[in-house]
């Protein structure tokens, strides 16, 4: 599903050159729920923006469903982000003026999708993650693990080949972290590939394979053994 | 721009945002509204200056006689023109072509006028027929003087509504009424009304044979009037009664042997070189006006483009997060624009049909000096408020484009 070959990305502050990454190889296969670990600045939300055509690489080679991902511009990449990937961020980056439907409607809007078809969409990923009976609600008036489920069922609206994690449970407590990693595997189980950056070595173990980088290299790549959310919850 | 979806996202997105929405339409709307009663009230100043010219014909040439200031031909300064009846003639005849109306007039300042036990003190007017309409007199009961009463010696009066109002009492039909005027019965053939009011309107006219007559005026003048017949332009009829002007002081000055450098013995009052000087006035009010006006609209417009500023600003993260779920850099552009076109032409027709609305209703009922009517040109208001979107739109885009070029992953980048 994902190939990345020798992967490089510096950023230029004044005179100052950052090398963040120093050449990534890394292979993602359908199916897969992998999470990329490291300290801050090891260069793993770098990783991910750059898998997540959000930001682009300096050099080094990116497939992502035997499509070659580079000189995008911003239109292309704007067509592969809606019709490829699925985002769900650390601080949930929901639109606060919009309920939580339309927040999960919003990519099938920039599909093309017509407003009865996004709206039915929408509810059936909304019931998916359990909040159904909050799809009137503002941002606002959810908690943060509600905020975070929204953001799930919006990442996976659009029906993407792959779902980019950054941080998901960064904001939420141990118990609502659980819970919304019981999602993510759930979803997994349905054989949805998920790329998830954590810092936290618990909601690590609950992928199916953990990457380590350090200083912009990869140090570590080892399948483990999943621990399944729900003996936790 | 036709496309429902996008519609409906920005109804949805306005009305989710309900100060925002209304600030900015806010702005919009008080800066047509302002321009829009400013023009109103420069056109109502120009419409009451107009109404000041209205009590005369405003092509009206008047002619006086005074001292002369200066020695000629052995004639010492200080002496008294007297025009007579043959000066008049001589005019009338030579320029009967460019003359519209003309008339000489014989006055009595102070005529004492009984009516049964009523009495006052009026101007009495002797005037030819033609006077009526160098006034811009109208008639209201009976008839002006006309030639078989100058021919005649009639001795009958046309008096002003105020008269009517003093002498009459406004009870009896003064028409064939006798009045005496210093003890000289008159009857009355006439009322008319002047829009130069009250002061205008008590006089008494009365054929200047008549006058001549009855008050020992023999063939003595005291004033000319004379309209000119209009040519195709301003500008022309202008420089044509200029110099109709001058030719009669010339012919004035020299049968009264006045020396032709002076000034003061024949004094003349061209009213449209006077209503000249005044549409001036009016050119520089209206000027003015929309002066003050295009800077509020300048204000208006930087307004809008300091509020487009800030919800772009404000927007970035939301830019970002469209971005990051796949919107196109367009869609985005396309839907701020759409988004400020549509709040400025909805809050500028406001504006534009409030002001209007305003100035139609209490314009007419308005009572300021020199103000009367004031009300717009639609097609002016109309164009400004487009120019407004426009501003609008061209505000928007630049920081919309902006914001567009921001990678989505700075855009949500955790304060």
């Amino acid at each position: 599903m994902i190939q990345i070959k020798d992967l490089h990305k510096s950023y230029h502050m004044g005179s100052n050159s950052l090398h963040v990454l120093k050449g990534i190889n890394f292979d993602v296969k359908e199916g897969e729920l992998v999470s990329i670990m490291g300290s801050s600045g090891s260069g793993k939300s770098t990783l991910l923006n750059i898998l997540g055509m959000l930001d682009e690489a300096d050099q080094g080679q990116y497939i992502l469903d035997n499509v070659p991902i580079k000189n995008l511009n911003e239109k292309i990449a704007a067509k592969y982000r809606n019709e490829f990937l699925g985002f769900i961020f650390q601080s949930f980056n929901l639109i606060n003026y919009k309920s939580a439907l339309d927040n999960v409607a919003m990519p099938l809007y920039y599909k093309g999708v017509k407003r009865k078809e996004r709206n039915d969409t929408a509810m059936h990923y909304l019931e998916k993650v359990g909040l159904a009976d909050w799809s009137h609600h503002l941002p606002s008036e959810l908690s943060g693990g509600q905020k975070q489920r929204v953001a799930i069922a919006r990442a996976l609206a659009s029906d993407p080949k792959v779902l980019m994690a950054d941080e998901p449970t960064g904001a939420l407590d141990t118990k609502t972290s659980y819970e919304v990693m019981e999602l993510i595997q759930g979803i997994n189980d349905e054989g949805k590939t998920i790329l998830v950056v954590t810092h936290e070595h618990d909601i690590a173990q609950m992928t199916k394979r953990i990457v380590n980088l350090k200083d912009g290299l990869i140090i570590d790549d080892k399948k483990v053994q999943q621990v399944r959310a729900s003996e936790y919850v | 721009m036709f496309n429902i979806e996008r519609w409906q996202e920005i109804f949805e997105t306005l009305s989710k945002n309900k100060l925002r929405t209304f600030l900015t339409g806010l702005s919009v709307a008080s800066g047509i509204f302002i321009l829009v009663i400013l023009l109103g009230f420069g056109e109502g100043m120009a419409n009451g200056i107009k109404k000041e010219f209205e009590d005369d014909a405003s092509n009206r040439i008047h002619v006086w006689t005074e001292v002369t200031s200066k020695e000629y031909k052995g004639l010492n300064p200080g002496r008294y023109i007297q025009m007579e009846n043959e000066n008049y003639e001589y005019l009338a005849k030579k320029y009967e072509d460019d003359l519209e109306y003309k008339s000489a007039i014989y006055r009595i300042w102070q005529g004492a006028v009984n009516y049964k036990t009523e009495s006052g003190s009026y101007r009495i007017e002797g005037v030819l027929p033609d006077f009526q309409f160098i006034e811009n007199a109208g008639i209201t009961q009976g008839r002006f003087v006309n030639y078989m009463d100058q021919d005649g010696f009639e001795k009958v009066v046309v008096i002003g509504n105020k008269v009517k109002q003093e002498i009459f009492k406004n009870e009896e039909d003064p028409i064939d009424q006798q009045i005496q005027i210093n003890g000289i019965n008159f009857k009355v053939i006439g009322v008319y009304t002047d829009p130069g009011g009250d002061r205008e309107e008590s006089r008494i006219f009365t054929p200047i044979s008549t006058a001549q007559r009855v008050f020992n005026g023999a063939n003595r003048i005291r004033n000319l009037s004379f309209t000119l017949k209009p040519k195709a332009t301003f500008d022309e009829t202008l420089e044509a009664s200029e110099q109709f002007v001058e030719e009669m002081q010339q012919y004035l000055k020299q049968v009264h042997t006045i020396a032709p450098d002076d000034m003061s013995a024949i004094g003349t009052f061209n009213t449209l070189e006077a209503s000249q000087r005044y549409f001036g006035l009016i050119g520089n009010i209206k000027f003015f006006f929309w002066f003050v006006g295009i800077c509020t609209i300048i204000a208006g417009v930087v307004g809008v483009s300091n509020i487009m500023l800030i919800i772009v600003k404000e927007r970035t993260r939301e830019i970002g997060i469209r971005k990051a779920i796949g919107a196109q850099p367009w869609s985005i552009i396309g839907m701020i624009l759409h988004e400020a076109i549509f709040v400025t032409a909805i809050a500028g027709f406001t504006g534009l049909i409030v002001s209007m609305g305003l100035l139609e209703i209490f314009g007419p009922y308005l009572e300021i000096p020199y103000v009367i009517n004031p009300s717009v040109n639609f097609n002016v208001a109309l164009s400004t408020v487009i120019i407004l979107i426009l501003a609008g739109a061209i505000a928007g885009f630049f920081p919309a484009w902006r914001a567009v070029k921001i990678k989505p992953i700075e855009a949500l980048r955790d304060e």
